[in-house]
């Protein structure tokens, strides 16, 4: 064998022009480089620019945030400074509206903005940011935290109460318990979510109903105009939610407990509640619906399941969110009959409806070198001016009472105003209490809620392994 | 000799001898065509289901009573699959992540297995035990701490880290196929290169490697098999589309518009993601029936 | 690890190599060829210790302790705690029963099919090489999608399924005389949620692993047949022994030992089982599996410690099985 030497393509060709090796050598050690080639360089650990992704540029929308004002009293003593937030995705259709929201941040306070595009889907965000905070690195500054985060990021923020001083009192105060970990404000809240009763105006007239107020009013409601259209179209259905074991069931069953007197699973305190007989009713109830109001395969559904079933016209009623709002109204079935309202809620006098509140919030990381500059774009990007201008143009819903107030808003989208009583009655899930076992509080629950509509448990044997479950994840926490 | 499965060298028929024909005969006969026929249909149709899927138009696939051939042919859905960029990343990671790792199998994995197959060692039998044991490693149970290892080597959600957990499943049955390989052939032939003055090496990667292709095509087909279908490590260990795999992208893949049935997208792309497969399993059909049973039997 | 990956042989090359290179002349080159013979195999070795063992051995280790994936928490040693959670979770022991159910139901379903096809493929007919490759295809195509596909298939409003069972199937069974009629009566008038119906849930993942699994048995099966020397059959037709006869007396039990390889090794993978239910139920309680349970606790709850407890839970059962297994090949071996 010839003296050992790291084989190179040049070096083999030089061999071969000079003679020490034939051809036949060559291309058979050529062949072995070219093998070994993208070997060495998976096993080098660098990514070479072979693995490098090209990442779609979204884009630039000069017209996008034109509707945005800049808030009043932004500071300018930070002018120079250099911070970075991690944005929407590339194909997220908001992403050049904030760009544009970004610069003209620069543009009034001189603090340079690096705008990072972040992850599509939402648990791969949380993923992202967990790699940042475990390698404690200074790289971002801002972040966007869904609402049952806190507990989980809490120990890697920068509490902004004091930063927020009085201003924080315009914004829902459900919002902003969801976002108090410990008595610290962890996040600003940016815009939100909560769950909404979807229903087709025309077939309320049809059979001349109105929009129900409580589950059992929805409940008949469902079987009579199920029962006439069943006539000519055997795939209608009455009521169709999320009923599919995940995050999404936790979602639904929250709202049937707390409407019906059940409580919040966990109460403020972190105590288990959720074995009480309303909850247990209300989980009943909900279990009767299926096969009934609700086709069997409701527990395998999620939110485009349910969204496919309402948009083809073949459902009376649909629990989801305000942003199917606008793709209902473009179904060539069901457009111009779409109805929204609050959830319905149980018989008893006290019962009120509940919507389970979703979300985002604006985060700064504890790891950031320019907090005072990080506070100042997360407090920009959650303003009043700019969640006008996202309700305006992105009909994104505001998180802060009295947008929802705002003439503008009324003329850009109508149901925006009609949707503020829902938020003032959002209820969170217990992620603050539980800080960062949430999501094993959520997945027991989910697990057990779906066994209770499929039927294959009891709403009693469930919501006593719920609490026994619960409990000991609390206890060996 | 370990080779397992020649279907050249079948038994002699033992079902249908020529005797005389009795009624029962005819009977059997029948249930037996039957048999076969159900088996066909068992094995094939639902292939053949997810390919019409992908080739129907929308409606005909979400219409009852059930459509069996399309109205016309639509390519709609096998057009939205290849115009998503998360789906052509998810192709190129995994054709990337698979090639790779067969390589590096083959690579090492062709070494240790000439060691094991043909030289004589102390603590052969052991490693060899080992190997054994290895390809029945179940690969849940590292899984949090195989996690755990990959973000501190950073290795989270890259190409690198697929290729380097693979190795838990390719590398073990690479060298047991490959060493069973080896030992069969004719002892005479590195002695023949001994005699010429070459090292034990050369005589591996010179006489041994080249005549032993054929089963490194079959050991790497399989690798190749293994490593595209794999599931759990690529859901677990990728989040993004820098490094995640078609399989966690066709278990997440949603409908074309919101207004559909996603079906016919999600069959299209399960189709474009297996036909190469199915295609390969065909084309080297014998290769791979004797790498599968690759001396699972006294031979 | 997958039914893609080839069943090792019973038959171990533990005994000597195939050559006896120490016999050739240079005699000296003893101890560089066992040199040669370490260098050749450390790459495996170490790949193999850094990617399977290390992490067991720390699977073992962490199962003891209270660590997290993404937290600052400081990790403490928690005794078994971590496995008395397991013991007192009901979710955790339904799994346990499901992962045990769908082993021994769908491994004996795959027994009695792959048996069946062997034969099958192992008899005289035209279109033999047909079959042969057709069932290859089940095997070929990836779990994820063939997981998809059935549940395309057995979709509750237009789904395949439903159809040739409600309208297709009677209308054809109706055409044989006599018990026409009473045939098409055993089908359901109604279509049926398979995926939806908690009691359909499981049998339905069971179906998918069926058809997909049942190649991999068939061949390990045939293999075995194949060896069988044509002569004893000879014999037994001379001795006068039908058909039957001949299965339950010869076949069978000369098929002995490729059954058990093949029962073993895929009891392992029906064991170990992921993709196909997770894929079509994820985390549904009536059809969470060990394995299922171990990557949520991981992935989901972000529970390391307790996570591991699980997967050594798993692997201890499975190494039940591996021992039995290589007892087995000692046994082939003498």
């Amino acid at each position: 064998m010839p003296r050992h030497q790291k084989p190179t393509a040049n070096g083999l060709v030089r061999e071969y022009l000079s003679g020490r090796i034939g051809r036949r050598e060559l291309i058979g050690k050529a062949t072995a480089l070219g093998l070994l080639a993208p070997v060495m360089m998976v096993l080098g650990g660098s990514r070479s620019t072979v693995f490098a992704q090209d990442e779609g540029t979204p884009i630039p929308d000069p017209d996008a945030g034109s509707t945005i004002v800049i808030p009043d009293g932004l500071r300018t003593d930070l002018s120079g400074a250099q911070i970075a937030i991690m944005g929407s995705s590339s194909s997220d259709p908001n992403t050049p509206f904030f760009q544009n929201a970004v610069a003209k941040f620069t543009e009034a306070t001189g603090i340079e903005v690096n705008y990072i595009l972040g992850e599509n889907q939402t648990d791969a965000r949380l993923q992202q940011m967990r790699q940042q905070f475990a390698a404690q690195a200074s790289d971002i500054d801002v972040y966007q935290i869904d609402v049952i985060w806190p507990g989980v990021v809490a120990e890697h923020a920068v509490p902004v109460q004091d930063a927020m001083g009085d201003a924080i009192d315009g914004f829902f105060p459900g919002l902003v318990d969801t976002n108090t970990v410990d008595g610290n404000l962890i996040g600003i809240p940016w815009f939100t979510d909560a769950g909404l009763l979807y229903y087709r105006t025309d077939l309320l007239d049809k059979y001349g109903l109105e929009p129900p107020t409580t589950w059992s009013e929805l409940e008949s409601s469902a079987q009579a105009i199920m029962e006439g259209e069943n006539a000519e179209n055997p795939d209608f259905t009455g009521f169709v939610w999320q009923g599919r074991a995940y995050e999404g069931l936790t979602c639904n069953g929250l709202e049937w407990q707390v409407s019906q007197g059940g409580g919040t699973i966990i109460d403020t305190d972190g105590n288990v509640t959720v074995n009480n007989e309303q909850a247990i009713a209300a989980m009943s109830r909900a279990a009767s619906w299926v096969n009934g109001i609700s086709p069997e395969g409701v527990t395998t559904y999620t939110e485009p399941e349910t969204f496919n079933v309402w948009v083809a016209g073949n459902a009376a009623f649909s629990r989801n969110w305000p942003y199917q709002y606008a793709g209902s109204q473009e179904s060539e079935f069901i457009a111009g009959n779409v109805g929204i309202s609050p959830l319905p809620k149980g018989d008893g006098p006290e019962d009120v409806s509940a919507a389970t509140l979703g979300g985002w919030s604006m985060f700064v990381s504890r790891y950031s070198e320019n907090q005072e500059a990080a506070i100042e774009l997360a407090k920009y990007l959650a303003s009043p001016e700019m969640q006008k201008a996202l309700a305006v143009e992105r009909s994104m819903l505001p998180t802060i009472e009295s947008v929802y107030d705002d003439p503008d808003v009324e003329a850009a989208n109508e149901f925006i105003p009609r949707l503020k009583p829902v938020f003032e009655a959002a209820v969170g899930r217990p992620s603050a209490q539980t800080g960062d076992i949430y999501p094993e509080i959520s997945t027991v629950y989910y697990q057990q809620l779906n066994q209770v509509v499929s039927g294959s448990k009891s709403a009693e044997d469930a919501a006593s392994s719920m609490e026994n479950e619960m409990t000991a994840i609390l206890e060996g926490d | 000799m370990a080779t397992a499965f020649d279907p050249a060298r079948l038994p002699p028929p033992t079902q249908f001898k020529r005797r005389r024909v009795k009624p029962w005969d005819i009977v059997a006969k029948v249930l037996f065509w039957l048999l076969v026929a159900f088996v066909l249909v068992y094995t094939i149709f639902p292939f053949a289901w997810a390919f019409l899927a992908a080739i129907k138009p929308n409606a005909d696939i979400s219409a009852t009573p059930t459509r069996y051939l399309p109205s016309e042919i639509y390519w709609g859905n096998l057009e939205y699959v290849f115009n998503q960029r998360d789906f052509i990343l998810a192709l190129r990671n995994s054709i990337i992540i698979s090639l790779v790792t067969v390589g590096v199998a083959l690579v090492v994995g062709s070494m240790a297995a000439y060691a094991l197959g043909r030289l004589k060692f102390r603590g052969r039998s052991v490693i060899l035990y080992i190997i054994l044991a290895m390809t029945m490693f179940p690969a849940i149970a590292i899984l949090g701490s195989l996690f755990e290892m990959i973000r501190r080597f950073n290795l989270y959600n890259t190409m690198q880290g697929l290729v380097f957990t693979y190795m838990t499943f390719t590398l073990p049955f690479t060298v047991w196929v490959l060493a069973n390989f080896f030992k069969a052939m004719p002892g005479e032939l590195e002695e023949a290169a001994l005699v010429d003055g070459s090292t034990p090496f050369q005589a591996f990667y010179k006489i041994l490697l080249p005549l032993a292709l054929p089963g490194l095509v079959t050991t790497g087909l399989l690798a190749f098999i293994a490593a595209w279908n794999e599931f759990l490590f690529a859901l677990t260990f990728t989040n993004t589309y820098e490094a995640r795999t078609v399989q966690p992208a066709i278990a997440s893949f949603r409908g074309s518009t919101q207004f559909d049935e996603p079906w016919g997208s999600i069959m299209a792309a399960s189709v474009v993601v297996t036909v190469p497969l199915v295609v390969l399993v065909l084309v080297f059909q014998r290769k791979i029936l004797a790498g599968l049973t690759a001396g699972a039997v006294k031979g | 690890m997958s039914q893609h990956v080839p069943a090792p042989a019973p038959v171990v090359p533990v005994d000597e190599p195939a050559i006896r290179v120490s016999d050739a002349p240079q005699a000296s080159w003893a101890k560089s060829r066992e040199r040669l013979a370490w260098l050749m195999v450390l790459p495996s070795v170490l790949i193999v210790a850094l990617v399977a063992f290390y992490p067991l051995v720390q699977s073992f280790r962490l199962s003891f302790t209270n660590a997290r994936l993404a937290s600052s928490r400081a990790v403490e040693n928690i005794g078994l705690n971590n496995y008395r959670f397991l013991w007192e979770s009901d979710t955790f022991r339904t799994a346990f029963g499901n992962t045990v159910r769908f082993t021994i139901i769908s491994v004996s379903i795959e027994l009695l099919l792959g048996v069946i096809v062997a034969l099958i493929i192992n008899s005289q007919f035209p279109a033999r090489g047909l079959v042969r490759a057709a069932i290859l295809i089940p095997w070929a195509i990836p779990t994820v999608v063939s997981s998809r596909l059935w549940a395309y298939m057995l979709n509750d409003n237009y789904g395949v399924i439903n159809d040739l069972l409600v309208y297709q199937l009677p209308k054809t069974v109706s055409w044989i005389p006599f018990i026409g009629d009473n045939l098409a009566g055993i089908f359901p008038d109604e279509k049926i949620a398979f995926l939806a119906r908690p009691n359909l849930a499981l049998p339905s993942a069971i179906a998918v692993d069926v058809w997909k699994t049942t190649p991999f048995m068939a061949l390990l099966i045939l293999a075995g047949l194949q060896i069988i020397p044509g002569d004893v059959y000879e014999a037994a037709v001379v001795d006068g022994a039908n058909k039957w006869k001949q299965f339950w007396q010869i076949t069978l039990p000369l098929l002995k030992p490729a059954i058990l390889v093949a029962l073993i090794f895929r009891t392992l993978d029906a064991f170990r089982v992921f993709d196909v239910i997770y894929v079509m139920f994820g985390y549904k309680v009536e059809t969470l599996t060990l394995s299922i349970f171990t990557q949520q606790t991981l992935v989901d709850g972000d529970r390391l410690g307790r996570a591991s407890a699980s997967s050594v839970i798993i692997f201890l059962c499975i190494g039940v099985f591996v021992l039995i297994y290589t007892r087995l090949i000692r046994v082939e071996e003498t």
